[in-house]
């Protein structure tokens, strides 16, 4: 190839040109507030959060129905059954839940048991690689989060969700639950065309609580910190058998049950 | 020129119709009436600064909130809130109609927040 030195001087610039437009970006999301941010004082915190359904000590599907209850009226999450229902906790068959399992024979409950299903807070989630706008990203504790604001409701992330674990407002969900009627005041509601789910309850564990249907469980569900060999859920998954859904598809749930 | 008074006298209908926002509006811009926290006396920054940059402030607090999980804000005099539209804007200005939305409408700036953030009293709904 024939470069000159007057072509060679032209590339560079354009590159230097290039190159110093990203530094101009990086300035431009410089903080306009003159304070500063911090976590809250009572912030729990953890490297991997995860958590460990017993459902052991869940006899009936009717025992699973007051967490449910709690994590949706934490959230304002409308009742609206059918085809634009909006779940965060669920209930469904195992077979639905679970179809991995190949087995012809098995415990009863497999069988005729409803186990509770909720966003599984993959380690790599396959909603956020797809996400055109980072509406739904990773943090840094290992929950997958959503950010309402920059959701355009193009749905990828239910599509590449194998967990069903995301719901699309079709309607306004204040039709079903008017703002004035919310359980929760103190949480927002959301609006036609955005996406939602389970966001692992991070404003409650930012007030130092823990999620909902954790503390509506009164201890027969676990949560906790998954990279650490001394939490709850690490020496539950270590002394007891345990299932994941769909492990083959290499998602690397956190949701854990002990059946 | 061709044709010059029909394309002067058109030209000057354009200029005249294009200009009109300014000869027919009246006496400009009034500021609207707020009604301010009846029992507070400082925002949470300094209130020229909330005036110009609030919607850039509140940008950033979502950001910092939902992305960061820093959820408390330490302001310059070293008072710290709570990062929350509804907990802590809205408890002070606990009227949005006759606050924000009072300054919006005559600014003709509509943020579609109330949608989702619920207002005191559950305001918002049509
Ligand atoms: C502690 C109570 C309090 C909180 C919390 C608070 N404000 Fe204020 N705000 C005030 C008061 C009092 C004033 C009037 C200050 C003055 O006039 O000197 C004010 C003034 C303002 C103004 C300027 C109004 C004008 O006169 O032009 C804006 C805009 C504003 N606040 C927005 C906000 C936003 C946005 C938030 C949440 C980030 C917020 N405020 C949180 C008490 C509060
Ligand atoms: C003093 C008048 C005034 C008051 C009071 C006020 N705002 Fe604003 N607000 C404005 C103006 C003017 C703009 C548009 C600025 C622009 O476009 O650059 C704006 C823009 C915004 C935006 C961004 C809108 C957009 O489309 O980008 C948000 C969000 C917002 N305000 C929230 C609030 C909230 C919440 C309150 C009440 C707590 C409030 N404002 C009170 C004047 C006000
Ligand atoms: C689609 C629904 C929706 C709309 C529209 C919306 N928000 Fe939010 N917003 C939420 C939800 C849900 C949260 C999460 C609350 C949490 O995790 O604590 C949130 C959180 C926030 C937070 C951080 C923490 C908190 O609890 O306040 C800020 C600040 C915020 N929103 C500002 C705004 C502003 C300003 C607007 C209008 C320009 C707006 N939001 C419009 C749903 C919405």
């Amino acid at each position: 190839m024939n470069t000159d030195r007057r072509h060679f001087l032209k590339i560079a610039g354009i590159s230097a040109f290039a190159l110093s437009a990203g530094l101009a970006g990086r300035a431009a999301e410089a903080a306009v507030a003159p304070g500063k941010y911090e976590h809250g004082p009572n912030t729990l915190h953890a490297g991997r959060w995860g958590m460990v359904i017993d459902t052991r000590k869940f006899p009936s599907e009717a025992d699973y129905l007051p967490l449910i209850k709690a994590c949706h009226e934490a959230h304002n999450v409308p009742n609206q059954p059918g085809p634009h229902e909006i779940k965060w906790m669920w209930l469904a068959p195992y077979k639905e839940g679970f179809p991995d399992d190949e087995n012809h024979y098995g415990p009863e409950k497999f069988k005729t048991g409803k186990f509770p299903l909720l966003c599984n807070h993959c380690e790599n989630p396959p909603c956020v690689r797809v996400c055109p706008t980072k509406a739904t990203y990773k943090m840094e504790d290992g929950i997958v989060a959503m950010d309402y604001h920059r959701c355009i409701g193009c749905r990828f992330c239910m599509a590449a969700c194998p967990f069903g674990a995301r719901s699309f407002n079709f309607i306004d969900p204040r039709i079903a639950m008017p703002s004035d009627k919310a359980p929760n005041p103190a949480y927002p509601t959301r609006m036609p065309g955005v996406v939602e789910k389970c966001t692992f309850c991070a404003e409650r564990l930012a007030a130092g609580k823990l999620p909902a249907c954790v503390e509506a469980s009164g201890g027969k569900i676990l949560f906790g910190d998954l990279n650490n060999p001394k939490s709850d859920v690490r020496k539950a998954l270590a002394e007891n058998f345990s299932i994941r859904r769909k492990p083959s598809l290499g998602t690397q749930p956190g949701v854990y049950y002990l059946v | 020129m061709y044709n010059g008074k029909f394309i002067i006298a058109a030209a000057l209908v354009v200029l005249v119709l294009f200009t009109s926002p300014f000869w027919l509006s009246k006496g400009g811009y009034k500021r609207p009436d707020l009604q301010l926290p009846a029992n507070e006396k400082e925002c949470v920054e300094t209130v020229d600064f909330m005036r110009a940059e609030h919607m850039q402030m509140l940008n950033e607090w979502r950001d910092q909130a939902l992305r960061s999980e820093n959820r408390v804000y330490v302001a310059l005099n070293g008072k710290k809130w709570e990062i929350s539209l509804q907990n802590t804007c809205l408890k002070c200005h606990n009227n949005t109609e006759k606050f924000c939305d009072a300054c919006h409408v005559s600014n003709s700036v509509y943020p579609y927040c109330w949608t989702c953030h619920i207002e005191p009293k559950g305001k918002g709904d049509k």
